[in-house]
């Protein structure tokens, strides 16, 4: 089948005997083949350059210093630089805080919609597609707005202490409560697909017919079996987190994407060192959840 | 009598996300859509009045127009770069792209325009080594931006319509080379017209990120390109005249309705792909 696929044209490249190549199947194929290949190439040689130069270049700019050559003093100033441990642990934080939020409010919904009520699968799509709709300025525009006018409207009541609360600089509720939301759509996601290679309806009716609870079916056999799938949730919630500056910046919270901003003004080259630094975790994290990925799909 | 208590018990398990999507994402909207139709406390279209005129125009203008330029520019290109991939022989060099396109198309925000600033930036390592700031090269400009957008948009694209190239059947090209179709011919009944909600699906989701990059935008340009969020930031941090906060919120909303109308095509054409390419 595969023979087949490549462009075939009917133009024959010079050098080729035209009844030679007529004659027989692979001979037109590898006349052919060429130009399919050329650009190919092109397309190929220009997306390198294009992807992978401004990576080198970085790397260049923080190991290049100006009378000295190279050195790797940036890298080292990032872990003595002010503010670096206390907004790095604030973000690891907020990203564990938020996974466990997340998957809190989406596993049992999901296993719901593939269960017992598939008349919600609408809804949560429609959940899942309001993040794409609504981009995050205009989110943090709306919280902020709330924020401000809580303490005007609501001071006599109980709900002044929690607004006041869930700003606490130390560790801001309220940020952990936008990212659920704008995480939701890859936990979702990530989740149901994970119930959709399982056989979930067989599993926790054979559960149930051996006199499981139903937190009993959820935690011991539904659960061991979507472990991948959370993990893979997981994962990208806290590479979201991780990398979250608009929530972070406009209610003025010191998260680590925002110190990156904070600092670039004073130490170029730390801040370019840490770019490069917090892009190198990323790619680890997806490639951790590429390689668990596989293994599940080779272990089922 | 059993499934249906089934039923309505399963019900309940989703209520907590649902209670917690109508709290946190619910009210801030609903204080958006006040907060844009009020001004001095009474009722009033003068907040979105004023969000369509002058500065606050020409930066919704500016977002558009950079964003449907990503779109196009990293739809084309994405596809031509996701064709390479799937017609190549090396099964290696796919997983490669793949893998890297999954990680640029997440490498967005401060640490994106950082990288971009240490290569083609002022004193970036490119810059200085080509010389190209005698040539009159500047990275903080309308063009610059199209390119560091660029730089998460076409992986976005790979990823798109890696699946869809995928589902264009080995067969459909036999058969149609076997009824004496040209190359040209498979592409403009065939594989086009299989492709076309994907590749537009694809674009409008660009244009989305495009739309709603803050991050990036503020740590390269600051404020020398005009954008909305750019300019909804400067107002809800108060860089502007007091008591005109709610024209950040009628801004927003402006956004919304924006990309509410482009994922308004976006949603029945995904529908129709998935159609095709199961």
């Amino acid at each position: 089948m595969a023979s087949l696929t490549p462009q075939v044209t009917t133009q024959v490249t010079p050098g080729t005997v035209p009844g030679a190549a007529r004659s027989g199947r692979p001979r037109q194929r590898s006349a052919t083949a060429a130009r399919p290949r050329v650009w190919r190439g092109v397309v190929l040689a220009l997306a390198a350059v294009y992807f992978l130069v401004p990576l080198i270049a970085s790397f260049v700019f923080t190991v290049k210093v100006p009378d000295q050559g190279f050195s790797l003093d940036a890298y080292g100033q990032i872990f003595s630089a002010e503010g670096f441990g206390g907004s790095l642990l604030l973000s690891l934080g907020l990203g564990v805080a938020t996974i466990v939020l997340v998957l809190l409010l989406t596993l049992p919904a999901a296993v719901a919609v593939r269960l017992g009520a598939p008349g919600l699968r609408p809804v949560l799509e429609v959940i899942c597609t309001l993040p794409l709709v609504v981009p995050p300025i205009t989110f943090v525009a709306g919280i902020s707005t709330v924020l401000r006018w809580g303490p005007d409207y609501l001071a006599s009541t109980p709900f002044y202490q929690t607004i006041i609360a869930v700003q606490n600089p130390d560790f801001p509720v309220v940020l952990v409560l936008a990212y659920v939301v704008l995480a939701l759509p890859f936990a979702y996601r990530s989740l149901d697909a994970g119930l959709g290679a399982i056989d979930v309806r067989t599993l926790s009716e054979a559960a149930r017919n051996l006199g499981a609870s139903w937190p009993h079916v959820l935690l011991r056999v539904i659960i061991p079996n979507m472990r991948s799938a959370m993990a893979g949730a997981s994962f990208l919630t806290l590479a979201l987190v991780l990398g979250e500056f608009t929530i972070a910046r406009l209610l003025s919270f010191q998260t680590f994407p925002n110190w990156i901003y904070r600092i670039s003004g004073s130490q170029a080259q730390v801040s370019v060192a840490v770019s490069v630094f917090s892009l190198l975790i990323t790619w680890l994290l997806l490639l951790a959840l590429s390689t668990a990925g596989a293994r599940q799909r080779s272990g089922s | 009598m059993r499934d249906s208590r089934t039923r309505s018990k399963s019900r309940w398990a989703a209520l907590p996300l649902l209670v917690f999507v109508v709290i946190v994402f619910g009210v801030p909207m609903l204080v958006l859509l006040g907060g844009t139709f009020t001004k001095e406390g009474t009722l009033s279209t003068a907040n979105i009045t004023e969000s369509l005129q002058g500065a606050y125009l020409t930066a919704l203008i500016g977002s558009v127009k950079i964003s449907a330029l990503v779109a196009v520019l990293g739809g084309v290109l994405g596809t031509f770069l996701a064709q390479a991939v799937v017609t190549s022989r090396f099964r290696a060099l796919r997983e490669a792209v793949l893998t890297a396109s999954g990680v640029l198309a997440n490498f967005g925000g401060v640490p994106l325009a950082f990288a971009w600033i240490a290569t083609l930036g002022n004193s970036g390592v490119v810059t200085t080594t080509l010389g190209l700031g005698d040539h009159g090269w500047s990275l903080y400009n309308f063009w610059g931006l199209t390119l560091v957008y660029l730089y998460f948009s076409i992986p976005l694209m790979v990823l798109t319509v890696v699946p869809a190239l995928d589902g264009l059947r080995p067969q459909w090209r036999e058969a149609a080379q076997n009824n004496g179709a040209s190359t040209w011919q498979f592409w403009r009944y065939v594989g086009v017209p299989v492709l076309t909600p994907a590749l537009l699906g694809g674009v409008v989701l660009l244009f989305g990120g495009a739309f709603s990059a803050y991050a990036t935008a503020q740590a390269m340009v600051g404020s020398t390109v005009p954008l909305v969020t750019l300019k909804i930031a400067d107002a809800l941090t108060g860089n502007v005249l007091i008591g005109h906060e709610n024209v950040a919120l009628a801004l927003s909303l402006d956004m919304i309705l924006v990309a509410g109308l482009v994922m308004a095509v976006y949603l029945p054409l995904q529908r129709r792909s998935a159609r095709w390419l199961r």
